[in-house]
Formats: structure tokens, C-alpha cells, sequence
């Protein structure tokens, strides 16, 4: 039996927002994330991803979602 | 260097126009590219004489244009080439992309059934302009070859031309004039119209390739492939055995060196693999820009395709979009012609297409950073979606070789009027219609085939309509501004004097979310305007009124 917390199926979306092709939503995340380091350094760079993981990490909070995300992380290296 | 020849077409001595005072025509294309050449077709199917000027006198020379997607293909038959473009081209709906040897992603363009065209065509633009030309010149449009515009001067009402030929010098006059001279876009230029946005310090190398080969008719993508480290190669099959290759070549590359055949034949074999013998057709540099112009109307003087904005070309957002501008901005032109709508309507012209331009350059921006990054962050967040993408499906949709061309949604067109009621489903006003198979006097049919000849209403019903609801439509289809209906049923109807269009599978009640009674009003180029679930003639004027910009 599957008992993985982890969404991994395709999840981004926004309120009140409607995109009419599947690929857009995932693609404003990323578009964000990637600008989020423009003019950074790579060691600012690191140091904004560590304070993102953070914050998403107790946003999600589950530690159960956190282990698994965590696992899979290591894996795909 | 290779197999296709391009056609010279005959040059003719300008007697008929150079003549003083200057002649004023109605309307004037500058530019025999595949948007120019779309723009003249769709004239003379409007009913518009139409003067097609151009500096050259043969079709693209090289390996250009090469995807057609299916929006275009049903503009395509809408102007009368889609049947010979698509017995041409070479269809394909899948899409593979690969990191390293391994494939991590693939799409289908076209995931359900019920649609006449596929995902997209392969075609060299060569034929597509040989093809366009061809329909042209049998509907009647005058294209002149060697006819050069040096310059335009904007008048309130009119603009004046400069036209250089073998023959001299002349000046003609032109009500309306659209500019279709591609992204260098000379008039333009002359004309001191900004054109802003971002150049991409990027190389690729193109090559078109003769060979026998029997991969699937797919388009193959590679991040990092071992025949071509560091950096993206994408293969697409084309007509003829004809194979175009992208190899992205990083900005330090000499444009030069890159292009010699000793350079480009060694880079071919490695990525082949084998001894097959080959023939290069063309090899070039390019890089590209993704920009737009601020305002694609000035005045009488209206932009489109590459001379109004530009993307990257992952995506084929380029031709495809040309095409879009055509299709948005013929119908509004000819009503404003012919007196039946407010000039105000060309200049949703102008607002719809920038808003589709910004949807196309924010899309091929997109892939452009992420198939090039530009730090080594953005680097390691592209390779992290690759390699969580053998696993994870959220990362093989996040995977950007390029998000091929689809129509936009025009959801903040002022032409549209906004549903009163609730709809599930995509076609939403300003939505571009859906495809659908059907049957019409007994013979399969598609539904994009029936509409797109003036303002049309679908009618959605199980029985034949009252004798009072026929005297309605009957009265809508002789206004001042004629509204066609056709009549969609389940069942076979027999309804003298009108089209009925048979959704026996279906298909039609689906992708519109319509019930007996459920009505929509279509835009000439395919676009939903407006839907109610009971039909009701003075909403249906209102919306039309709306829709001709006379409210």
C-alpha cells in the first residue's frame, strides 16, 4: 500500500486565478523563483534557498511530508 | 547546396501605378512573407482589393519558419491551404525531451480526440509562401515583386508611399495600410516606431539536413546530450527528407567559424551516430530578441506579425502568431471598410494581439531561461527539475524545451461580452473555439469548417425550432450587420432554410457545456463573443453592436 504524504503530481495554483494551459502555473513559479536570485552571488544565492527551504519547510509543517521530501531530495542526486 | 529551387517570380512594370496624381488604392500589404501573404488571401476572401508590395522577388530563402501549429492550420483553412500545407507537411503531436542519453518528459499537443488538425505540421516556409502566393494570385489579390517601399507618410486618412522599382520611382496612396516586412521591418524603422524588449546573448547554429532517416515524425529535444555537451540540440523532421537542427552554440561561439561545413558536418556525425550519408541544405547563425512594438496601430498604418513583435524561437511562437495577427485583424479591417463598424474596432485589434504578443514573449522567455540559464543557480534549479523528473510528475511538467504555439484567450477583449450565467468548461468569451467532429447533410464534417464566414450564432436544441424562433434568425440574418445561425442537435432535424449541424457523439455539448436552449456568438476568427443558455435575439444584437464597437 502506498502510504507516501509527498505530492509529487503537478499542484501549483492560485485562488481566484484560472490558467488555461496546464503548464502555466508551474511556469510563473518557476519564472518567480528564478528572479528571486537575479543580481545575487552564488553564496547569496545559497543563503536565499536555505531561508526559502526554511520557510516553506514550517509552512508545510507535516514531518511525516518534511521526511519524505527530504528522502526523495537525496535520491534524485 | 541543396535540393529545392527557389521560384523567381516575374517582375512587371510598374505603367498601371505610376501615374500623377498618385493612385489611392484601398488597401495595401507591404511584405510577401506568409503573414503578408495571409493578409492578402484573407482580403480578397473579405471582398478587398488588395496591392501586395515586395522588395524581392522569390519566397524565404533557407531554413526559416518550420512549425505550424494547429490554430494556424485551421486560419489555414480558412484561407483555402491547410489540405496542401498539411499533404506536405509532416504532422506530429508528440514531443520528446532528453537529459544526457535518457529521455525524462514527453508531450502530446493534442491529448483528446476531435479535432481535424494535428498538434502541428513540420513545413520548410518555403512552401507555405509558394502556396500562399498561389491562392493569392487565384483569388485575384495584384502582388508586385521587385517593388520596394523606401518610404510612408501617415496621413489622417490615408498614407502615402514611395515605391522603388527597375523602373523608377513612384508614389501611391492607400487607405489602409498594413506593414508585414518582418522583425527588421524597414518601415518600421523609417517610421521612428519603438520596438522594445530583451536580446538574448545567446548563439544557435541551424542546419537543414537531406538524408534518409526513419525516426518517428516527433520532435526530439536534448539538455546536455553526450554528442553535444553543455549545451540544448533539437531535431525536427520536415518535408521532402528534409531534418532541421538546432544546435545552441553559448555566446562566445564566432558566427563564422560555425557556419563553415567543417565545422557543421563533424557536429552532424557525432549526433547521428553512424556513417549515413547526408547532404546540407543550409546552414546559418541566428540569436533573437523577444520584444514587441508599444502600439501595433498607428492610425491608418497597422502592424503584424515579426515587424510588430519577436520571440524566441522555442516555441514557434513566431509564424504561428503572424498568423493570429491576420485572422484577429482582417475582419475588423474589412468591417471598418465597408462602413458597418466604429474605426474604435481596429484598435481591439491592436489590444487584442499585444496582449496575445505578451502571452507569446512571456511563454518563449520562459524556455529561453531555462533551456540557457543564466547563473549557476538558475543552472542548478534546471538540472534539479531534470533529474527529479525521471520520478516525480510535478517536475516533468515544470521540464521547458519550449511551450509550443496555442491560441491565446482573449478574456479581456472588450469585445466580448461577459456570461450572465454558469459554464463549465474553456469556452469562455474570448476563448478560441474548440474543434469538433460533426455531421453536416449527412456527411462527417468538422465544426471549425462551418463557422469563421461572418458574425454566427450556434443554437443548441433537441427539436426543430418554433416557426417564431425561425422568424427571429431569420430576422438576425438580414440585419444591417447579418448574424447566420447554425442549428446544433443531437439528432438529424430537418429545418428548410437553415444549416444544422449534428453533435450526434456528442463532442460539441461537451466542449461547450450547452443544453437545449444554449446559445454562443462567435467572432468572424473563431473566438467565442458571447453565450447564454436560453437564446434571446436583442441579447444576441447587443452583443454584436458591442462587438462591431457601435455602443
Amino acid at each position: 500500500m502506498n502510504t507516501s504524504a509527498l505530492k509529487t503530481d503537478p499542484h501549483f495554483h492560485e485562488a481566484g486565478r484560472r490558467f488555461f494551459r496546464d503548464f502555466s502555473p508551474g511556469d510563473e513559479f518557476y519564472e518567480n523563483l528564478i528572479e528571486a536570485h537575479n543580481g545575487l552571488s552564488d553564496e547569496q544565492s545559497e543563503a536565499l534557498n536555505a531561508r526559502l527551504i526554511l520557510l516553506l519547510a514550517n509552512h508545510i509543517g507535516d514531518l511525516k511530508v518534511l521526511r519524505e521530501a527530504l528522502q526523495q531530495a537525496r535520491a534524485a542526486g | 547546396m541543396g535540393a529545392y529551387v527557389n521560384p523567381i517570380y516575374p517582375y512587371k512594370a510598374p505603367t498601371d501605378l505610376k501615374v500623377t496624381p498618385p493612385l489611392r488604392k484601398p488597401l495595401i500589404v507591404i511584405g510577401a512573407g506568409p503573414v503578408g501573404l495571409a493578409a492578402a488571401v484573407d482580403a480578397r476572401l473579405q471582398g478587398l482589393d488588395v496591392l501586395v508590395l515586395d522588395d524581392d522577388k522569390t519566397v524565404s530563402v533557407g531554413s526559416r519558419a518550420v512549425c505550424y501549429a494547429k490554430r494556424s492550420l485551421e486560419i489555414l483553412d480558412r484561407l483555402g491551404v491547410a489540405d496542401s500545407a498539411c499533404a506536405l507537411g509532416v504532422s506530429w503531436n508528440i514531443g520528446r525531451t532528453f537529459l544526457e542519453e535518457d529521455e525524462v518528459y514527453q508531450f502530446n499537443l493534442v491529448p483528446d480526440a476531435g479535432h481535424k488538425r494535428p498538434g502541428m505540421i513540420n513545413l520548410q516556409q518555403y512552401h507555405i509562401e509558394e502556396m500562399l502566393i498561389a491562392r493569392a494570385l487565384e483569388l485575384g489579390a495584384d502582388i508586385r515583386w521587385q517593388h520596394k517601399v523606401t518610404a510612408v507618410t501617415r496621413h489622417n486618412d490615408h498614407a502615402t508611399l514611395t515605391v522603388e522599382t527597375p523602373d523608377g520611382t513612384f508614389d501611391i496612396e492607400a487607405d489602409w495600410l498594413v506593414v508585414a516586412d518582418g522583425a527588421r521591418s524597414p518601415i518600421r524603422r523609417h517610421l521612428g516606431l519603438d520596438i522594445e524588449g530583451r536580446v538574448f546573448q545567446d548563439r544557435f547554429l541551424i542546419a537543414d539536413v537531406i538524408m534518409k532517416a526513419d525516426y518517428p515524425a516527433e520532435r526530439w529535444f536534448w539538455f546536455d546530450p553526450p554528442f553535444h555537451p553543455n549545451q540544448s540540440v533539437l531535431l525536427h523532421k520536415q518535408s521532402n527528407n528534409v531534418w532541421r537542427i538546432d544546435f545552441q552554440l553559448g555566446w562566445d561561439a564566432d558566427p563564422e567559424e560555425e557556419k563553415k561545413p567543417e565545422k557543421v558536418i563533424p557536429r552532424l556525425q557525432a549526433m547521428l551516430g553512424d556513417d549515413r550519408p547526408f547532404e546540407l541544405e543550409w546552414v546559418s547563425i541566428y540569436t533573437f530578441q523577444c520584444r514587441r512594438m508599444t502600439d501595433f496601430r498607428h492610425g491608418r498604418v497597422l502592424f503584424v506579425g515579426d515587424a510588430a513583435h519577436q520571440v524566441s524561437p522555442f516555441g514557434a511562437r513566431g509564424a504561428n502568431s503572424g498568423f493570429q495577427d491576420v485572422d484577429d485583424l482582417m475582419w475588423k479591417l474589412a468591417l471598418v471598410m465597408k462602413g458597418q463598424a466604429g474605426d474604435r474596432l481596429l484598435d481591439t485589434y491592436a489590444h487584442d494581439r499585444q496582449f496575445a504578443a505578451d502571452e507569446n514573449i512571456m511563454n518563449s522567455t520562459r524556455s529561453t531561461d531555462f533551456i540557457t540559464p543564466k547563473s549557476r543557480t538558475s543552472k542548478t534549479f534546471r538540472n534539479s527539475v531534470l533529474a527529479l523528473a525521471k520520478h516525480h510528475p510535478f517536475a516533468r511538467k515544470l521540464v521547458n524545451s519550449g511551450r509550443l504555439s496555442v491560441p491565446s484567450f482573449l478574456t479581456h477583449s472588450v469585445l466580448n461580452t461577459p456570461d450572465a450565467e454558469v459554464f463549465a468548461g474553456q469556452m469562455v468569451p474570448g476563448a478560441p473555439m474548440d474543434d469538433a467532429p460533426v455531421q453536416v447533410n449527412g456527411q462527417d464534417a468538422w465544426l471549425l469548417d462551418q463557422v469563421g464566414k461572418g458574425f454566427q450564432c450556434l443554437l443548441f436544441v433537441d427539436a426543430a425550432p418554433s416557426a417564431d424562433t425561425l422568424a427571429t434568425l431569420q430576422a438576425l440574418k438580414q440585419g444591417a450587420v447579418p448574424v447566420d445561425t447554425l442549428i446544433v442537435s443531437p439528432l438529424a432535424l430537418s429545418v428548410p432554410g437553415w444549416m444544422v449541424v449534428v453533435d450526434a457523439q456528442g463532442w460539441m455539448a461537451k466542449r461547450y457545456d450547452a443544453q437545449t436552449g444554449t446559445a454562443y456568438l462567435l467572432r468572424l476568427d473563431q473566438h467565442v463573443l458571447a453565450r447564454w443558455r436560453q437564446f434571446n435575439p436583442a441579447a444576441v444584437q447587443a452583443a454584436v453592436a458591442r462587438a462591431i464597437c457601435k455602443v
